[in-house]
């Protein structure tokens, strides 16, 4: 059985969104290099929607696939939406994790979750209870 | 393109050691402790196995146990040593930081059974001193256990000398050469080693087997009890067609070292020229005392495990001391040991080519891995962060 599942493969070998956004509208940065992962994601928002998304990824190929496929799952959804994204459902759209490289889908889904509060921090009349 | 440059890892068996095993699987399967003729003629082989592969070290036959590989051959080294020095009040041991998990852990073992042990650090150049040994040898010092060569980073250690300090003070010396028989010479006797581990497989022998050098009136401890198979000191059926084909692909090995070594030592120097050029990289490891086929490298801003599933999508297989690849949250204990800082440790590459490469596969290599380097650092925020400035560049 190979290490991973051939979506991770995919989205590793060609991850999709990466790159920076210049004036993005939220930017997240997660992990450290100590660790040996760090992601960083750039959020677009335009009227309550994420407009584009970008990443950038140090890490294993798990972590750059995680990052690749959180990316698509939020694009062009609404802000609430993202919100809810949950490391689990970034594992299940790449057919599964190795249990010992879950970590890296729970630091996409931090990744998201920290360019939204950034978003947020400088929008804070959008936040909703 | 198939490039296998992970030789320190295993090696594809060689013909000849291949075609010495067949005849202990379907003709000669008897049992060599059996009385029959079918038993002895293994039994012969065995015993043949033992002169050829003795001479190769410069030992005498009565001093090879043949065992499982080399992680059995360090734990039975090391527990001996530990367990006779604490028959005499001697519960001290003397290693370094870089030795390989079969030794370092047994250590910790015997460090949870009262014994005190003293890792020794080696320099940037991850070549341990011989006088930082004998500074570290007690009165009470039992055993002293040194690698010839580091299994990551490939330098070759003054055994020599530091199987010198040891007779000098009269303690034991255990050197883990996994990753130097049958490539660098060893002699057992000018090196003043006492125990030495070997395994078949790093040298295009099978897997499974390897031996365990003891110089005669050292004691050994059984790891294994059973029948009186290897004098007593191994019991379990022994290992016939391994054996036989670790001993063939021994002795061609050392019959081919010089050529082998030149031609690698080349291919070797080629490759860390070619990699030297990526900016920001590093090699770790002597530049000189180290094994005619290790390469081992830093690159700054990416990690190893991404580095090695790209390369092997060109077709080329090494590996890397990331912690992803190491399956725990640290990078290789070796490259932390010679100064190497976490961040620059995770993106670590070994390649360790075999004596059939070719100059053009090196090139191939170096081509492809700045290729990847340059693609990985592309959309790594370390990298944009080191460039930016907004980090300083530790490579």
């Amino acid at each position: 059985m190979a290490l991973y599942s051939e979506k991770v493969m995919d989205h590793f070998r060609n991850p999709r969104n990466v790159g920076v956004i210049e004036n993005a509208d939220g930017v997240g940065e997660v992990g450290n290099a100590k660790c040996g992962d760090i992601m960083k994601m750039y959020l677009k928002i335009d009227g309550g929607v994420i407009t584009d998304v970008k990443f950038e990824t140090f890490g294993c190929a798990s972590a750059v696939a995680s990052s690749s496929m959180a990316t698509e799952l939020i694009k062009g959804q609404p802000v609430e939406e993202a919100m809810r994204l949950t490391n689990k459902a970034v594992a299940e759209a790449l057919d599964g994790l190795p249990d010992y490289k879950m970590h890296c889908s729970v630091l996409a889904e931090e990744a998201i979750k920290n360019a939204l509060d950034d978003y947020y921090a400088k929008h804070p009349e959008l936040k909703k209870e | 393109m198939f490039i296998y440059a992970d030789n320190a890892a295993t090696t594809k068996m060689s013909r000849t050691a291949i075609e010495a095993m067949l005849p202990f699987l379907d003709g000669y399967y008897g049992n060599p402790s059996s009385l029959y003729a079918a038993g002895q003629k293994a039994k012969e082989a065995l015993e043949s196995a033992r002169a050829d592969i003795a001479r190769c070290i410069g030992a005498d036959p009565r001093e090879i146990i043949f065992t499982s590989g080399g992680s059995e051959s360090d734990n039975q080294a090391v527990l001996s040593a530990a367990f006779a020095g604490a028959g005499k009040g001697k519960k001290h041991i003397v290693s370094d930081t870089i030795e390989h998990h079969a030794v370092l852990h047994t250590l910790k073992k015997l460090e949870r059974e009262g014994f005190e042990i003293t890792l020794v650090p080696v320099g940037e150049n991850g070549i341990v001193r011989a006088e930082d040994i004998k500074a570290a040898i007690r009165d009470d010092t039992c055993l002293v256990t040194v690698m010839y060569a580091n299994n990551e980073i490939g330098t070759i250690q003054p055994v020599k000398e530091i199987g010198a300090v040891c007779r000098e003070r009269g303690v034991v010396f255990h050197t883990d050469a996994v990753q130097a028989v049958g490539h660098i010479p060893v002699d057992v006797n000018a090196d003043n080693i006492d125990l030495l581990s070997a395994s078949a497989h790093k040298f295009r022998g099978p897997k499974g087997v390897g031996f365990l050098y003891a110089r005669r009136g050292v004691r050994l401890y059984n790891l294994i009890e059973g029948g009186a198979q290897e004098r007593g000191k191994r019991a379990g059926t022994e290992n016939v067609a391994g054996i036989a084909a670790m001993s063939a692909a021994l002795k061609e090995a050392v019959g081919n070292m010089e050529a082998n070594s030149k031609k690698l030592c080349s291919l070797r120097d080629r490759l860390i020229k070619g990699l030297s050029e990526i900016p920001h990289s590093a090699l770790n490891g002597d530049a000189n005392r180290r094994l005619p086929s290790n390469v081992n490298f830093c690159f700054e801003g990416i990690e190893g495990e991404s580095l090695l599933l790209l390369l092997d999508d060109k077709g080329i297989c090494a590996s890397s001391g990331s912690a992803c690849t190491s399956g725990s949250l640290d990078p290789s204990h070796v490259l932390l040991a010679i100064g190497r800082v976490h961040d620059v440790a995770h993106g670590s590459l070994r390649l360790t080519p075999g004596e059939d490469a070719t100059e053009a596969e090196i090139d191939y290599i170096i081509d492809s891995v700045k290729e990847v380097v340059e693609r990985l650092r592309g959309f790594s925020p370390v990298w944009r962060d080191l460039v930016a400035g907004k980090k300083e560049f530790i490579l």
